[in-house]
């Protein structure tokens, strides 16, 4: 069952590529079947599968985001390209070259979720460290760090101890320690958790900046709309397997699922017959029709003295999609369960 | 190698930062303690007193540092994460170690070498002008500075793959075991069957013998110790501990972080 | 994954090899510390009481310590043939005052204070000191008294006192009969092969601690040799009554009837007949050894 086709949305292959798509002539992050076993119980005998057969291509200079509810595997994907953990199956490469080659590592920069630093150290002396192993010259470091601080708005605060820094300054290190050095591919693990809307406002203009400056970004998120608004592409991840890869608006489908009318009554209080349709808010009622049926609506609220406050296109937004899938991925695990008693 | 020094003069930086050095100064107090209450209660003894005593504090807060902070040193970073972004540099997990591994070395030899100076110090107070012989010390504090360093391996390798609770407990029984497995090899007294003695002689080559770096008796008489046990005993503490860190290199470099 | 197979073989070679060279290090190591006598002969602490209060409510496991420490001090002294044996004392002396129950202590330490070197430390004084500390905590214990005895009459031949304390232990519970009929033989004798004999043969027999019953069996085996000496020069007596000339050889005394065959020592090698026609042990015989030691 394609669950895509119910949403009117692009249907993938079982690569997870979306059928439409063109291959790619220079992916920079290329994963292919990767899979991850947890063993548990006693004596390790089962086994849990956290990622099953993850097949995906992320594009030179293309925002990627990485969706899925908490614990489907989007951060074990990122801890298994970074080579935090070790996948059971499967390969992947980052810029052409395996995962399993260090000096890859040059060129990508990683915010691992819920990042924490050695809170001895201030601000400008963590750069300065981490900064170290690219091989940047003293100078080179000292003006780097200069630029990324202000960047990421932590210039007053850099000769604090980092074990004085809240959350939000955290985050906003982590970022600068990920792309100070300039890489060609930057890996965010849930770049915005913890974030007021503020600190997220300046985190999403941060991705727009790398992706301006052509560098390829892959975040993972279970914020829709943060993905809605920054990606070119988005892959969704839930319980473990790759559910759909596209455009966020290929995936939730371009046709119309309607329109919404919204309308109070008139002074003469005249009661239209789609008032058995509408749903009402206090004064305001609310009714969903099909595109065809607008204008005759739209005709006997006229005649009624109806006012008429708004019409709308309904979309199916990202969140729906999502959560059909969350729901039918639910079902089917219960209906295995079922079956197997 | 040049990665392994950067991460070596971090933990060395963490170190000085962290309440480490206090020891130092309670150690210097002691000493002194030591050496005018010496003074007071014995004749003609106070000399071997002392630096038995100096040389028993620098080994057992030298061994509390090498057990509690080389656990430290590795399970800290993956209870508190703060690994993560490091080994996403282009720094591979064994030069990780290893950096680790000689910054604590060079914050233990530091701590050793104030300490010894404090042990001068107090011996100066009580038997002034110092003499040839009492060079031997040094002798004695740099064996002990091997100790601890085939200490901090054992403790690094035991923190790769257990909680930092039972690492310690590991280590420290490893250890005690260590300082007897001298004995065991000399052992004439219990009768027992030859499969058994056997068993005990090659458990007794295979611990780390921590007896080897003991020379503290020869030293606290005057008597000087011969270069070829230092020159083997340095090597020994090289080829185990070379042994040990390749092991904790191995095992660290294959372990999926939570 | 193929590197990974690698790096686990080149790590298994890695160990192996550096073992084999911890080992080659480690016999080097240990020969060097011996032979400069590195090994430390300071007790930091020789007073009973103080190391008593320093083990807070762990004395006796503090005195189990100390013995094991005693008794490893005294089998390494041993097997150097060292006869500085200057810190016997005050490990003994710690041990009982940490534990004053601890029988072994009393009974092989006494043992190895009072023998006369090389075997032990020639210190019967001490033995003596070290036993009635024991009888006074552990006052029905009659192999004590067994033991005091046993210093009394061999080390410091002293026999009124040994044949005292052998009575005195014959009356507490337990005690075999044999207590009350030393005392008395020693009180008339004094000291001869078959007492002695005979009061060496119960410590062995009677005796837990495995050291103990070493040193009791190898005196026992020089007292049998004593006595076999005694029996065969008889027999060389008569020969020489018999014929007017001295035996040279063993075999002659078994033609003249003497004696049925050969005998041999303890450790199964035949008697000789050497200087003077007096029986002396083979010259391949390991007894020989402990007999020199014995006559130092």
């Amino acid at each position: 069952m394609c669950f895509l086709e119910h949403w009117g949305g692009v249907c993938v292959d079982a690569g997870g590529r979306v059928l439409k798509n063109r291959d790619m002539a220079n992916p920079a992050i290329e994963i292919e079947n990767l899979t991850k076993e947890y063993p548990y119980g006693f004596l390790n005998l089962k086994k849990r599968l956290s990622l099953e057969g993850l097949t995906l291509q992320v594009e030179d200079g293309e925002v990627f985001g990485f969706l899925g509810p908490n614990g489907a595997g989007k951060s074990t994907t990122i801890k298994c390209l970074m080579r935090l953990i070790f996948p059971t199956k499967g390969t992947a490469r980052i810029l052409g070259k395996s995962i399993e080659d260090v000096s890859m590592h040059q060129d990508i920069g990683y915010l691992p979720e819920q990042p924490y630093f050695y809170d001895y150290l201030t601000a400008t002396e963590l750069l300065d460290y981490f900064a170290q192993f690219h091989g940047l010259t003293a100078n080179d470091r000292k003006a780097r760090i200069e630029k990324m601080l202000k960047k990421v708005g932590l210039e007053s605060t850099k000769k604090i101890q980092l074990r004085k820094y809240s959350k939000g300054m955290l985050q906003r290190v982590g970022l600068a320690q990920a792309i100070l050095h300039d890489p060609k591919v930057v890996v965010l693990d849930e770049p915005m958790s913890g974030l007021d809307p503020l600190g997220r406002r300046e985190v999403r203009d941060i991705i727009l900046e790398l992706k301006r400056e052509g560098r390829t970004v892959l975040f993972s998120t279970h914020i829709l709309s943060d993905a809605e608004m920054l990606c070119d592409r988005v892959g969704v991840i839930v319980g473990g397997k790759l559910r759909g890869v596209g455009a966020p608006g290929e995936l939730v489908g371009i046709q119309s699922q309607g329109m919404e009318v919204l309308f109070e009554l008139g002074p003469e209080g005249k009661r239209p017959a789609l008032l058995s349709r509408a749903t009402q808010t206090g004064e305001r009622y609310r009714v969903e029709l099909k595109e065809e049926e607008l204008y005759a609506a739209l005709d006997e609220l006229k005649l009624a003295g109806a006012r008429i406050l708004s019409v709308t296109q309904i979309k199916a937004t990202l969140e729906e999609f999502f959560m059909g899938l969350v729901e039918a991925d639910r079902a089917q695990a219960a209906a295995v369960e079922v079956r197997g008693k | 190698m040049k990665n392994v020094m950067i991460v070596a003069t971090n933990t060395f930086r963490e170190a000085v930062r962290d309440r480490v050095l206090y020891n130092l100064v309670f150690f210097a107090l002691l000493m002194m303690a030591a050496a005018i209450l010496v003074g007071q209660i014995s004749i003609d003894i106070e000399k071997s007193v002392i630096i038995s005593l100096g040389l028993t504090a620098i080994s057992v807060i030298g061994l509390f540092i090498a057990i509690f902070i080389g656990v430290g040193l590795v399970s800290k970073e993956m209870d508190k994460r703060t690994l993560y972004a490091l080994l996403a540099k282009p720094l591979p997990r064994w030069k990780f170690l290893l950096g680790k591994y000689f910054g604590l070395l060079m914050t233990l030899t530091v701590n050793t070498a104030a300490m010894a100076l404090g042990l001068y110090a107090a011996l100066w107070v009580v038997k002034h002008p110092l003499v040839r012989a009492d060079g031997f010390v040094l002798v004695a504090v740099y064996l002990i500075l091997l100790k601890l360093g085939l200490i901090v391996a054992l403790a690094m390798l035991f923190s790769c793959f257990t909680t930092p609770f039972l690492a310690i407990l590991f280590t420290a029984g490893i250890y005690v075991s260590g300082v007897y497995a001298g004995d065991l090899r000399v052992m004439r007294v219990v009768q027992m069957d030859p499969g058994m003695l056997k068993l005990l002689r090659i458990v007794s080559y295979a611990l780390p013998n921590f007896e080897n770096f003991n020379v503290m008796g020869a030293v606290a008489h005057d008597r000087g110790v011969p270069g070829i046990l230092v020159g083997n005993a340095t090597l020994y503490a090289i080829v185990y501990g070379a042994i040990v860190l390749a092991i904790a290199a191995v095992v660290f470099s294959r372990r999926n972080l939570k | 994954m193929k590197s990974r197979a690698l790096q686990g073989i080149a790590l298994g070679v890695l160990i192996v090899l550096g073992m084999a060279e911890v080992w080659n290090l480690q016999r080097k190591i240990d020969a060097e510390k011996q032979s400069l006598q590195l090994e430390s002969e300071e007790l930091m602490l020789r007073s009973g009481s103080m190391v008593t209060r320093m083990s807070l409510e762990y004395a006796p496991l503090m005195a189990a310590i100390y013995w094991t420490r005693a008794v490893q001090y005294f089998g390494e002294k041993h097997h150097l043939q060292d006869q500085d044996l200057q810190l016997l004392w005050p490990l003994l002396d710690i041990t009982t005052t940490l534990d004053p129950n601890l029988l072994p202590a009393y009974r092989t330490g006494s043992s190895f204070l009072s023998d006369a070197p090389p075997r032990g430390a020639g210190e019967p004084d001490l033995a003596v000191k070290l036993l009635e500390r024991g009888i006074k905590a552990n006052p029905e214990q009659w192999r004590l008294y067994q033991d005091l005895g046993n210093v009394y009459y061999f080390d410091k031949k002293d026999y009124l006192k040994a044949s005292q304390a052998f009575q005195q232990g014959s009356e507490l519970p337990g005690a075999l009969i044999w207590m009350k009929a030393m005392a008395a033989r020693i009180a008339a004798e004094g000291e001869s092969l078959e007492t002695s004999y005979f009061l060496w043969k119960q410590v062995y027999d009677g005796a837990k601690e495995p050291e103990l019953k070493k040193n009791a069996g190898s005196h026992l085996r020089m007292l049998q040799v004593e006595l076999d000496f005694r029996a065969i020069n008889h027999l060389a007596d008569e020969y020489e009554k018999q014929t007017g000339h001295r035996a040279s050889k063993m075999s002659e005394l078994v033609q003249a009837g003497l004696i049925s065959g050969v005998p041999v020592d303890p450790d199964g090698y035949p008697y000789v007949l050497g200087e003077g026609g007096k029986a002396e042990l083979n010259l391949d015989s390991p007894l020989l050894e402990e007999q020199v030691m014995q006559k130092k």
